[in-house]
């Protein structure tokens, strides 16, 4: 390891995109959760243009959440069930 | 103030979307009618209280919760909570990230599908602990911030993350166990053959 950290012997274009990379992944979620500020959405942008790796990563865990909160939904309540709230709130608006 | 007359106008469109959290909390759907009943109630009394133009998908969710930890916590503590901090990060990818999207013409989200069952998607978010299906179904299911997490659960909000990032790994971990047990993938993390997608034990 030299003074600054970095190690010896690497071309510093590969260590400014491992960081990017890294940095990136790290905010994956706050990206994918809507939580990041333009700034840092813009720039994780840029980075997915230029790097596949990390785009597929993105990719698979956007399309996962897609697939979790699909798979969660109920397509149907069940019989009866708004109606006999909306009759019990009715009652209980009544009694008033 | 809000007016109780208003209630059932402004309220009865989030019927489905509380069934379902109710349904992946109480896992029961005699349980899941229960507490969605219970929480309109709840809501119906206490809505002179709720803050007209905030957010009502959000209060209502904040009652539903509450209903839930207050009945059912006591019927559902189960010891066998895993140790989520051992998972890896982006677990899932890391060993099926190759396969999908393998074949052409295909999107992620196909290849996903072929995957997994909603059934197992359901039982995997199902078979979390109580405080971390709970961050993730409000976030990843109901889109909520993290602030309105926040809020909802009545927990700062580096808890709110802290939760969502164990729960979104122990979601994934039990999804590659599905995906182990139906020999999609060998233990190295790898397809065996294709075909196997085909072949359910």
């Amino acid at each position: 390891m030299t003074s600054d950290g970095t190690e010896p012997g690497l071309d510093p274009g590969d260590l400014i995109s491992q960081a990017a990379c890294r940095e990136s992944l790290t905010e994956l979620y706050w990206f994918l959760d809507g939580e990041l500020t333009v700034e840092r959405r813009t720039l994780i942008r840029t980075h997915l243009e230029a790097c596949n790796g990390c785009l597929e990563t993105f990719d698979f865990e956007a399309e996962l959440r897609l697939v979790v909160s699909t798979s969660c939904r109920e397509r149907q309540l069940p019989p009866g069930l708004q109606e006999r709230i909306a009759q019990v709130l009715a009652e209980l608006t009544e009694e008033r | 103030m809000a007016d109780q007359a208003k209630f059932a106008d402004q309220a009865m469109e989030y019927m489905p979307s509380l069934y379902s959290a109710a349904m992946r909390m109480t896992r029961k759907p005699a349980d899941a009618e229960d507490l969605v009943q219970e929480t309109y109630l709840r809501a119906y009394r206490g809505f002179g209280g709720f803050k007209e133009g905030t957010n009502l998908k959000a209060w209502l969710y904040r009652i539903l919760t509450n209903t839930f930890i207050n009945r059912y916590r006591s019927q559902q503590r189960r010891p066998d909570e895993t140790n989520l901090d051992d998972i890896e990060d982006f677990f899932l990818y890391r060993r099926l990230g190759g396969l999908e999207g393998a074949r052409a013409n295909r999107s992620a989200e196909d290849e996903l599908l072929d995957l997994f069952t909603e059934t197992e998607v359901k039982e995997a978010v199902e078979s979390l602990p109580e405080q971390f299906r709970i961050a993730v179904l409000l976030a990843d299911v109901e889109g909520f911030s993290y602030k309105e997490i926040a809020e909802i659960l009545d927990v700062p909000i580096g808890t709110v993350m802290s939760r969502l990032h164990r729960g979104r790994k122990g979601l994934q971990k039990r999804l590659y166990d599905f995906a182990v047990q139906r020999r999609l993938v060998g233990d190295e993390g790898r397809q065996e053959e294709s075909t196997s997608v085909a072949e359910h034990p």
